[in-house]
């Protein structure tokens, strides 16, 4: 519409600007050779070989995945786990916009970066764990659709989750680019998409723990219940917040530069807010671990090894930061209440990789074990990632922005310096 | 308010669509649980079974596969692998040495079939399963959804297949029996209708009690399989689990599949609902206010 209206030489300088400025974000922010830039760019170049290798040769290459082991650290810590992590973003985005607890509303962007972030990069590397990639395309076009699969609708909700939350996130790009109008545009678009995005969260967050049920044989009764979509599903409201915790920690030290006076200044608040969500989740999830524990008559396998582990995982990962996350809120103590996100966090990862990998096929003699260089990928796929996140939180306004749309504030960051595509006007 | 009909149509249309999934699901039960039909099957019985491996030969050939090894060692427990669809194993078993073929058991509602998203693995009209390598995109789900661990990967190839025997449905489409079946020179295998294979069964064991333990394995087992076997000893002591129960393996998800289109619909008046409830608390972030008319 507006192209139309605007002479050709205009159009056509205005898209030599739009150029100039877009290679000018492009550059490198900051120092290049910096310890974290190096580690990960040898991770990432080492991991870009080693999926050369997966790619050639096949996955059994570089990994230790089996006949009896289809699954590995890929789909258990990347998939499984990642998504966990990354429910954060239809938690904070349910608080803000549709109970409109307008407290949250300045860690809404990041959370939702992080969030979309994950799904592209560790529901994407589900793509390196395909074996026939390209058939990938079957179930998306629609010659294909095995709509009685568990992970049909996963897929799909990962696919239509990603384009909700870029939806979400979309204005700060917009006001990133200077483009006013097509921010409001977006703006307005906001609520549908949360709405769209919280229903998907709930289905492919429980989804993700039914992918498991028809392994009934093969995983260890500890952990195999008809109920595991649900204690996914709660699960991944904790999981999501204590990132959103840890994250911002690491957020607001890494980035303090970038972070916005209305954040700063309620960040504590916000912390505290999130570990009271926190610690109600986690007396819900432990309430629906007891009852499955009765139901399933699971005190026979307490007195095994795997019982020990088991109450390790309850007790020392779910009841102890629950209790710490109260402490917390008592005191107002914001150091514990990091202690206990990281707590909750390594307890979501035993509580995954217990279900997708460490008590899958536990009767068998020959355990796996994933190899370096299933990790090394791994871990480069999360320096990308990361190198992706600090590209943006760098240029966009993520954690610097205003509630209002016609506040003062907003339309002197969009109007003003240092945009440099708006100063060149 | 238009976005709002969009959203709703939108759920709507996407739950109807799962629906209908999960109605096909039901009707695949209906149809085949009875094993009516044409659902075809083989019946093994152990206790004729010369341990001679003369189908794992006739396997290899069939499907154009390496030939199998001639000297292996008989304490050692094999499993199907992507080279070799069948294995003949042998047991030590309080009766003495019985000898097993494994294979696919071509359930009758596979959770490998309802487990893949491309439906590559499919149910074909006889009742064999069978799987399509233009559709599949090696995602696994299948291997980890049988409950008689069957299909196999290629790990060590950049165009990797999923294996499986897949009870020769070129062989059956022109009425011919499955090679191992036709290559058996003891009558171990028995090619036939699922029913009637199961009468069969029952007449051998009502005739020589003595001969047989009173179990048809696969007619219940997960739901029932087209293989079935019958032996003279408890199928534990054979390498077979007993604790598969006899619940259809995709029932196991049926619940969360339906709540599925139930989410889609009911989940976003909901949130909308809320949404409105509060939105004088946060009147900033009115959703539906259309952009215009600014500078
Ligand atoms: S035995 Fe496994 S592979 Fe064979 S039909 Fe049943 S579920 Fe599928
Ligand atoms: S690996 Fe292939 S056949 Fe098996 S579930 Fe995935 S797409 Fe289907």
């Amino acid at each position: 519409m507006e192209a139309t209206s605007v002479p050709i030489p205009r159009l056509a300088s205005g898209f030599r600007r739009f150029g100039r400025f877009i290679l000018h974000e492009l550059r490198p922010k900051g120092k290049i050779l910096t310890p974290f830039n190096v580690i990960t760019g040898v991770i990432v170049a080492v991991g870009a070989v080693l999926l050369a290798i997966r790619f050639i040769w096949g996955l059994g290459s570089i990994t230790n995945l089996s006949q009896d082991v289809p699954w590995g650290l890929w789909i258990g810590f990347d998939v499984v786990t990642g998504v966990a992590f990354a429910g954060g973003a239809y938690v904070v985005t349910f608080m803000v916009y549709i109970l409109g607890q307008d407290k949250y509303h300045p860690i809404v962007r990041v959370t939702v970066l992080n969030g979309f972030l994950a799904y592209v990069f560790y529901a994407g590397a589900l793509l390196l764990d395909l074996g026939r990639p390209w058939n990938v395309i079957n179930p998306i076009i629609g010659n294909s659709f095995g709509v009685s699969s568990v992970l049909f609708l996963v897929a799909w909700h990962f696919l239509l989750y990603m384009v909700a939350e870029a939806v979400e996130f979309s204005p700060a790009v917009a006001e990133w680019l200077g483009w006013d109008r097509l921010r409001k545009l977006l703006k307005g678009l906001t609520v549908g998409a949360v709405i769209f995005g919280i229903t998907l969260s709930t289905l492919h967050q429980s989804g993700l723990g039914a992918l498991y049920l028809m392994a009934k044989p093969k995983i260890h009764p500890l952990w195999y219940s008809e109920f595991i979509p649900i204690l996914f599903l709660v699960s991944s409201v904790f999981a999501g917040l204590s990132m959103v915790i840890f994250e911002g920690t690491i957020t607001q030290k890494v980035f303090r530069h970038r972070v916005g006076r209305s954040l700063r200044a309620s960040h504590d608040g916000i912390v505290l807010g999130l570990a009271r969500v926190c610690a109600g989740t986690m007396f819900v999830y432990l309430f629906l671990q007891l009852l499955v524990f009765v139901h399933e008559q699971r005190w026979a396998y307490l007195g095994t090894g795997w019982g020990a582990w088991y109450l390790i995982e309850l007790g020392g990962f779910v009841i102890l930061p629950a209790v710490l996350f109260m402490t917390a809120l008592r005191d107002r103590n914001l150091r514990l209440t990091r202690v206990a996100a990281v707590l909750t966090l390594v307890g979501i990862l035993i509580n995954r990789l217990n279900v997708s990998v460490i008590a899958f096929n536990w009767y068998a003699a020959e355990r796996y074990f994933p190899t370096w260089m299933e990790i090394v990928v791994t871990l480069a796929v999360i320096s990308v990632e990361l190198w992706v996140f600090r590209w943006i939180v760098n240029r966009m306004p993520v954690l610097d922005f205003a509630r209002h749309d016609d506040s003062d504030e907003l339309r002197a960051r969009v109007a003003g310096p240092p945009v440099a595509y708006q100063t060149q006007e | 308010m238009k976005r709002r009909d969009l959203l709703r149509t939108m759920c709507v249309a996407g739950g109807s669509a799962v629906l209908g999934g999960v109605t096909h699901l039901e009707a695949q039960d209906t149809d085949t649980a009875s094993g009516r039909g044409q659902a075809m099957g083989v019946l093994v019985d152990t206790t004729k079974c010369l341990g001679c491996r003369l189908c794992e030969f006739a396997c290899a050939k069939a499907n154009g596969l390496p030939e199998p090894e001639k000297e292996i060692d008989r304490a050692v427990e094999r499993t199907p692998t992507p080279t070799q669809l069948t294995v003949n194993n042998r047991y030590e078993t309080e009766q003495g040495p019985v000898s097993v073929k494994r294979q696919c058991m071509h359930c009758l509602r596979p959770a490998c079939v309802s487990a893949c998203l491309t439906m590559a693995m499919h149910k074909t009209p006889t009742g064999a399963v069978d799987w399509d390598g233009k559709k599949c995109m090696g995602c696994r789900f299948c291997m980890v959804s049988c409950p008689f661990n069957v299909p196999k990967f290629e790990y060590h190839s950049a165009n990797p297949k999923i294996t499986k025997c897949v009870m020769c449905v070129d062989r059956l489409a022109r009425g011919e029996e499955p090679a191992c079946v036709a290559g058996c020179p003891a009558g171990a295998l028995l090619f036939g209708r699922r029913e009637e294979l199961i009468e069969e069964a029952r007449k051998r064991i009502y005739t020589e009690p003595g001969r047989y333990v009173p179990h048809i394995y696969g007619e219940h087992e997960a739901g029932g399989t087209s293989w079935l076997y019958l032996a003279k000893v408890p199928f534990d002591q054979l390498g077979f689990r007993t604790d598969l129960g006899t619940t259809a393996f995709p029932m196991y998800t049926k619940e969360f599949l339906y709540s599925v289109p139930l989410a889609l619909t009911l989940v976003p008046p909901f949130l909308l609902a809320v949404n409105r409830a509060t939105a004088r608390a946060h009147h900033e972030e009115e959703p539906m206010i259309e952009a215009e008319g600014e500078t």
